[in-house]
């Protein structure tokens, strides 16, 4: 593996290092809890009935039969939820939220608008006998004409899935008229038609990309207690304790004080594990019996019914000079919201141009909603569709004008000072040094190898590049940092951790104090324990929730120094405070060890706590390069990955095990969406691929290793130049693939997955 | 309703009796009757693997198995791999070489694995993605999970238990 490139000069003890993680032990024992590992006295399973048209009106629904199962203990369907009106929430990540429609989307209670959505759900003594009982629930439909492509959606003579849905424009004006678009917007920067005027070449395509699934291994799960005194505890495993806890108030109709919610470990989520499905389903079922009930999704239900990632319609126009320079940029994107508004095509939009300097473009959205499950983010949302177009035009642009494509990114490159299409400017970023980190890699330079002649003469290698732009995002955090007497410290925060937070939280304290990584005790607490704490989401953790744990340090050590000066009867300007330390500025004798001091708090005036609640600024925006080789098999259309670069600016690697661990994933799970992964519909809306066996997610066997380069140009606005990791190495990947492809082959494919059919019939018609 | 069928089989070393109905998988009769909930659910239809268990020193899924042919099997499932000394050195592995992210899938891969160092105690990195091709992990991408049993493998045979 290249070694990695550290552009940043401060030096740390802890940061950078790679401990191992605090939660490690009882995640290889199997010892750790996750949603569905809860059990209670007098636990009940539930079960939800799902529709099987994809849009209809429900006429009735008659619970008797299955309530007269013996075993069966209660029924529940939207009537037992409150009757919230068109109002509008401001929740998280998706901005704003009507509140119906997520009750709808819940437990429906006049329309279905999938196949799969919530009609009904019953808690039993077994799992079994409730779902005995759902095939005992009589649903009266009213079957309606779907629509579920975006395009067909947007057509004036559609099936119309919601009559209270208007498009919204920019100003805000709403139309008057019922409409499958639920907004549309345009932004613009410089003066387009000029830009494309002084363009020497010019080159615009399409691009379809079809909807696909975060695909955690862990199912939805959710456990409720509804308590006699009508508080509720909650335990499932959520990206964000806090906004399950809200968004399930909200549709609960009761005060957020009335429930908590306890974070059970998390098994992926990718985006997904931001919505209440399950929650306040339990909490009512719990309300009927007086007894704990829990539910957990089956597979299918998953892909049927939970939040996949929009399928989208784009078009992509980039004009550039004769020195390659790009003189203007225009976008148009349609993405698929699903059942109920709020797809990511406003982000999608922001992050389009976003690696490159762009003096003059325009780009255009629209927000579709179409009969299948509603959408949620998923890794990046909206960014990896639009890259895939921009990247290949680029790509294309580059072949046209005989120019190496990362000198093109560098000529072309996002810079400090520079603007991003609707966003502000740029500060310190690291897009050129990425590129010039591909640039120099030896991967770059090195030929491709011919294929391996046993393989037979069908095969044929290629190489692209491709690059990405993710905004990253910041949030509220709070954190509380306790010293204990044997010199380790409890830390209690409000993050789950999804894939090592617990570390690299830790290390942000641990490096303030002068203490070792494993001296610190981190805990993810409920809603109850720690202040309020925004979700796990837009690669933010490590900056926001890092940000509090290093202010709850510094806290800790103000009263470690006013501590000491008590001791020593010294003014507290007199004491330093390094590396774990505290000494006098200038009588030598006067030293204590953070442990000393530790284990002295108690008896020389009582405990330290440090604390601290942020809400940061400042999020830097990354930038990654992806270097792939590969191979096709032009009798069979498969496409192999042979080798993968992933570079990416990420400020500053905490713990580098775990951004190299980000990065791959996110490439892997890059490589499924380009390759493999895609929702196969019938005329009726049912999805035929619901198992992971025919959704065909990439197996270890599917893939080589995933060699990774972090770049370190760390972000100004954060205390140790963190930028967030997560989200940005799925955005690359399918466009570096598709250039490769085109390298090896000759043919550009624009839509996704570049399955093996796609392939083909690709290659016949170039007549191949 | 058929009635529950006693059976019994020895897990992770120890004799032991449940009761079972028919139609219960061996996946449900460990989580939830017998408690063993490190064994993890899926996909419920044998296609992910973070059920995977060892039944007489083969491995299956146990959502794929029924508790009943649990009778007079010997069964290893996670919670069985470390001993009272300590981790196994697989389990080891998967810590230093931080392969794993959310750690859902993480018992069924360490119970796979186990399974192959026992059989094979040098595969190829090609043996292991082979092996492991019944195992879904959606955070890692693989490449540090196949490294942890690759030094796992070199660290057994440094120092065989």
């Amino acid at each position: 593996m290249a070694s990695n490139i550290v552009l940043s000069t401060q030096e740390y003890n802890v940061v950078g290092t790679r401990p191992i993680r605090h939660d490690g032990t009882d995640k290889v024992t199997g010892r750790a809890q996750f949603g569905a590992d809860i059990n209670l006295p007098g636990l009940l399973h539930g079960k939800v009935l799902r529709s099987p048209h994809a849009h209809a009106r429900i006429l009735s629904i008659d619970v008797s039969r299955a309530l007269a199962l013996p075993g069966v203990r209660a029924v529940v369907t939207s009537a037992d939820l409150p009757r919230l009106s068109g109002q509008v929430a401001d929740l998280e990540e998706a901005a704003m939220v009507t509140l119906k429609y997520r009750s709808d989307n819940c437990l429906a209670s006049d329309k279905v608008l999938y196949k799969g959505h919530a009609v009904a759900a019953v808690a039993a003594t077994s799992p079994h006998i409730a779902d005995e009982a759902l095939a005992l629930i009589d649903v009266e439909y009213e079957v309606l004409p779907p629509v579920f492509n975006v395009l067909d959606a947007m057509k004036e003579d559609a099936p119309i899935l919601h009559e209270d849905v208007f498009t919204t424009d920019m100003s805000g004006e709403i139309a008057n008229v019922a409409s499958n678009i639920a907004s549309h917007f345009i932004t613009e920067i410089g003066d387009v038609e000029a830009g494309f005027a002084e363009a020497d070449v010019i080159v615009e395509r399409e691009y379809e990309t079809g909807m696909v699934h975060q695909g955690y291994i862990e199912p939805h799960n959710a456990t409720a207690l509804w308590h006699a005194d009508d508080n509720i505890t909650i335990w499932c495993s959520s990206q964000g304790q806090f906004n399950i806890r809200d968004q399930s108030a909200q549709i609960l109709g009761i005060p957020v004080s009335k429930i908590k919610v306890i974070p059970m470990e998390i098994g992926g989520g990718f985006g997904g594990k931001n919505t209440p499905y399950l929650e306040p389903i339990a909490a009512i079922l719990s309300r009927k019996t007086g007894r704990p009930v829990k539910l957990t999704m089956g597979r299918a239900e998953v892909f049927e019914a939970t939040g996949p990632t929009s399928g989208g319609y784009l078009r992509v126009k980039i004009g550039v000079n004769k020195e390659g320079r790009i003189t203007a940029a225009g976008a148009y994107l349609a993405y698929e919201a699903g059942a109920y508004p709020g797809s990511m095509v406003n982000i999608g939009a922001m992050c389009i141009f976003g690696p490159f300097d762009v003096p003059n473009a325009r780009v255009e959205g629209y927000d579709v909603v179409v009969n299948k499950p509603k959408t949620a983010p998923y890794r990046a949302p909206g960014a990896p569709a639009a890259a895939f177009a921009t990247e290949t035009v680029v790509d294309e642009i580059c072949e046209k004008i005989g120019m190496d494509p990362l000198e093109f990114r560098l000529l072309n490159g996002a810079r400090e000072g520079g603007q991003r299409i609707g966003g502000p400017r740029y500060l310190r970023i690291g897009c050129l040094e990425t590129v010039r980190a591909a640039k120099e890699h030896e991967h770059y330079s090195t030929p491709l190898e011919k294929p391996i002649s046993s393989n037979g003469s069908s095969r044929r290698r290629g190489r692209g590049v491709a690059g990405g732009f993710w905004i990253t995002a910041s949030g509220q955090a709070s954190a509380v940092a306790g010293v204990n007497p044997d010199g380790t410290v409890s830390l209690i925060e409000g993050s789950p951790d999804i894939g090592g937070s617990r570390a690299v939280l830790a290390m942000q304290l641990a490096e303030v104090l002068g203490i070792a990584a494993e001296d610190v005790r981190p805990m993810v607490v409920d809603t109850d324990s720690v202040g309020y704490t925004s979700t796990t989401t837009g690669s933010g953790v490590a900056f926001k929730t890092g940000w509090a744990c290093y202010e709850a340090a510094q806290d800790v050590k103000r009263q470690m120094i006013k501590r000491a000066a008590r001791i020593w009867d010294v003014p507290a300007d007199d004491v330093a405070y390094s590396d774990g330390v505290l000494s006098h500025r200038s009588d030598p004798e006067l030293r204590l060890t953070f442990k000393e001091m530790a284990a002295r708090l108690n008896s020389t005036g009582g405990p330290i706590a440090g604390r601290a609640t942020v809400n940061p600024s400042g999020v830097g925006g990354a930038f990654a390069v992806h270097l792939v080789d590969v191979e096709v098999d032009t009798e069979t259309g498969k496409v192999d990955i042979l080798r993968f670069t992933a570079l990416q600016d990420v400020g500053k690697a905490i713990h580098p095990s775990y951004v190299e661990g980000q990065i791959q994933g996110g490439v892997v799970q890059g490589i499924g969406w380009a390759l493999n992964e895609e929702y196969f519909y019938n005329d009726r809306g049912e999805m035929v691929n619901s198992s992971f066996l025919d959704y065909r997610m990439p197996t270890s066997l599917d893939l080589p290793m995933i060699d990774t380069v972090i770049v370190e140009v760390a972000n100004p606005g954060h205390p140790y130049g963190v930028r967030g990791v997560g989200e940005m190495p799925i955005v690359p990947p399918m466009a570096a693939i598709s250039n490769a492809i085109y390298d090896a082959v000759g043919i550009r494919l624009r839509t996704l997955p570049m399955s093996p059919g796609k392939v083909l019939e690709a290659l016949w018609e170039k007549g191949c | 309703m058929p009635g529950k069928v006693h059976v019994q089989s020895n897990i992770n070393g120890e004799d032991t009796d449940f009761l079972c109905e028919p139609r219960q998988s061996l996946l449900e009769v460990l989580r939830d009757v017998l408690s063993l909930t490190g064994t993890k659910e899926g996909c419920n239809d044998g296609n992910c693997g973070a059920c995977t268990v060892i039944m007489d020193g083969r491995i299956v899924d146990s959502c794929c198995v029924l508790g009943v042919e649990a009778q007079g099997k010997q069964l290893t499932t996670i919670e069985g791999i470390a001993s009272a000394d300590g981790l196994h050195p697989i389990q080891q592995a998967f810590l230093e070489n931080a392969s794993l992210q959310c750690g859902i899938c993480t018992p069924g891969f360490i119970v796979a694995v186990k399974a192959l160092l026992d059989r094979e105690p040098k595969p190829t990195e090609q043996r292991v993605r082979h092996w492991l091709a019944g195992n879904l992990c959606r955070c890692t991408g693989y490449d540090k999970i196949v490294r942890a049993v690759l030094d796992a493998s070199e660290k057994i045979q440094a120092s065989p238990r």
